[in-house]
């Protein structure tokens, strides 16, 4: 069987007027049907200007100069309209107080099945199911600006996920969670990509659960692209943290016993908790 | 003795809407500690907050500043004295350009020119801001109008310092930005209250820790007690450092490895220790 692919990047680069470098420089990837990837970079990196090509809204709405291919779903976005792009890549941003607009929280979920002309009955069971999905059943009438930070991201997430896409990108959607709350939307991402096979593009810059859930990561910085590896390759990177990027706790332990000597060790550097602890609990018994 | 700063007295607020967000919170804040709410989220965190600077009044019981009720306060005395850093900067700032709302708490606290001056030049410093300075704060990404937003509020030199989820969206250089300020503040015996969600700063800056959940302060500790406490840390939905969990797992088989591991170094120096004899 044919591997769908959901998203190309090829050779793109981004210029904002009257700036002297490109935001984004040369950036190729390929983003396979149902996968997860994460990205990762400091505040300058390129991070939100990447998001805004896959969204279409360069070059269509933001004016920047454009180079190269950015093909969702097989559609060339330079030929395709934002809205159409819409059906497809759903986009969920950083601020979420900046994307809610309705005055309770069932009409924002309905708001953008209503733009896509469904059936009442389909947009109630859409909108029961993207509140179930995000934790959020039971505050249907309340007012989306009446919500802690944390309750308006869920709210943001289901407001785009009720679109029912094919790929999804979140621009740091945990930010304000707490961490259990992190740890369901986490979950809700996989859940998501698993039983539905969405693809899932996720800018954050929590190591430790974008090394437990991503297939692959990107890493930008300064507009360009450092790295589009496995997790194990990305957060093992020396000097990470120097650009601005921190790896997970565990990760960052083993490099301090690597670095040292404490440690012999030629696989790769384990960037989760299971992995760590397994590691760990056979060097700490061989050496009683 | 430990010096109280805020004394908080079976306090009481509801919103207008009718929703009761804090129900009967008794508390004190000392002198020069780094305290940290935190929380599930709409847990009350951020109303308990604006009552330390008199955003809000209590609706029932007392808010107490430097022994003075909140109510006896002129605002403008108690906001020179307790400095709010809203979650969400764009919330607090307005001036055309970065220098322009750092000059403009110093300037509303009647400094002279020179005073307010070395003030903006010290936040600009202190923050990485030089090449933003004559930037309009909303043409900055977020994690910078945040630094903007903490810049103005510590040129103003306030003796207590409340940082709302100061670490959203930072990325590691920003969030190292911001641990040093809080251990500089601490250093210099301000007090510093943060709210978050950020296991990680909790973990290296947080001397106690209030965790709040449905209005009420439901434990009183400091990291290293709370991150082995499963009883709390499940109510209030929190979850350990990674750090933490793995220290938490190891000790159940290795005996030299204590559960309550709450940094990378001191997992480091166990591990190194354990490991180097064993080698010898």
């Amino acid at each position: 069987m044919r591997d769908e692919v959901s998203v190309i990047v090829d050779n793109l680069t981004v210029k904002y007027p009257l700036t002297l470098e490109p935001a984004i420089e040369n950036i190729n990837f390929v983003v396979r049907r149902g996968e997860f990837i994460g990205v990762i970079g400091p505040t300058t990196a390129g991070k939100t200007t990447l998001c805004l090509c896959l969204k279409g809204l360069i070059p269509h709405m933001v004016r920047a100069e454009m180079s190269g291919r950015v093909l969702i779903c097989g559609m060339d976005t330079r030929n395709t309209s934002v809205p159409e792009l819409a059906k497809r890549i759903g986009f969920v941003i950083d601020d979420p107080e900046a994307q809610l607009t309705q005055l309770t929280v069932e009409e924002e979920v309905a708001f953008g099945l209503e733009n896509l002309g469904l059936e009442p009955n389909e947009i109630r069971d859409r909108v029961r199911w993207a509140l179930e999905v995000v934790g959020l059943s039971g505050l249907e009438d309340r007012a989306p600006i009446d919500l802690s930070g944390g309750q308006q991201q869920r709210l943001a997430i289901a407001s785009v996920l009720a679109m029912q896409p094919e790929v999804l990108v979140l621009d740091e959607p945990t930010s304000n969670l707490d961490p259990v709350g992190k740890d369901e939307v986490f979950g809700v991402l996989q859940d998501l990509r698993e039983k539905r096979n969405i693809t899932i593009v996720v800018v954050e810059h929590e190591a430790e659960r974008l090394a437990e859930f991503s297939d692959k990561i990107l890493l930008l910085y300064n507009g360009k692209q450092l790295a589009f590896d496995s997790p194990e390759k990305v957060f093992s990177i020396k000097d990470l943290e120097r650009i601005g990027e921190r790896r997970p706790q565990v990760t960052e332990l083993f490099v301090k016993l690597i670095d040292s000597a404490i440690l012999n060790f030629d696989d790769s550097i384990p960037v989760t908790l299971d992995s760590a602890y397994n590691i760990l609990i056979k060097e700490l018994e061989e050496s009683r | 003795m430990k010096e109280c700063v805020i004394k908080v007295d079976d306090l009481y607020f509801t919103y207008p809407t009718g929703i009761t967000a804090l129900k009967g919170i008794s508390t004190e804040i000392f002198k020069g500690e780094v305290t940290a709410i935190i929380g599930q989220n709409g847990s009350g965190k951020t109303t308990l907050a604006k009552h330390f600077n008199g955003l809000l009044k209590p609706t029932r019981g007392s808010v107490l500043v430097y022994g003075k009720d909140t109510r006896q306060y002129k605002q403008r005395e108690l906001v020179s004295k307790v400095g709010y850093v809203f979650q969400n900067p764009t919330h607090q700032l307005f001036n055309t350009s970065i220098e322009a709302e750092i000059a403009f708490g110093p300037t509303n606290l009647g400094l002279n020119a020179e005073e307010v001056r070395e003030r903006v030049e010290e936040a600009i410093r202190l923050f990485g801001l030089e090449e933003h300075r004559n930037v309009h704060p909303l043409r900055l990404s977020y994690p910078y109008r945040k630094l903007v937003a903490i810049a103005s509020i510590y040129a103003m030199h306030p003796e207590i310092m409340i940082l709302d989820e100061p670490t959203i969206a930072q990325d590691f250089l920003g969030w190292m930005l911001i641990f040093k300020t809080v251990n500089d503040l601490k250093s210099n015996g301000k007090t510093v209250i943060v709210i978050t969600h950020d296991m990680l700063l909790v973990s290296t800056v947080v001397d106690r820790c209030l965790v709040m959940t449905d209005g009420k302060i439901i434990a009183d500790k400091t990291p290293r007690e709370l991150f082995v406490d499963d009883s709390t840390l499940k109510q209030a939905f929190l979850r350990p450092p990674q750090i933490t969990q793995i220290a938490r797992r190891l000790s159940e088989n290795i005996a030299e490895i204590p559960p309550n591991v709450l940094t990378v170094e001191e997992m480091f120096e166990l591990l190194s220790a354990k490991l180097q004899t064993s080698s010898l």
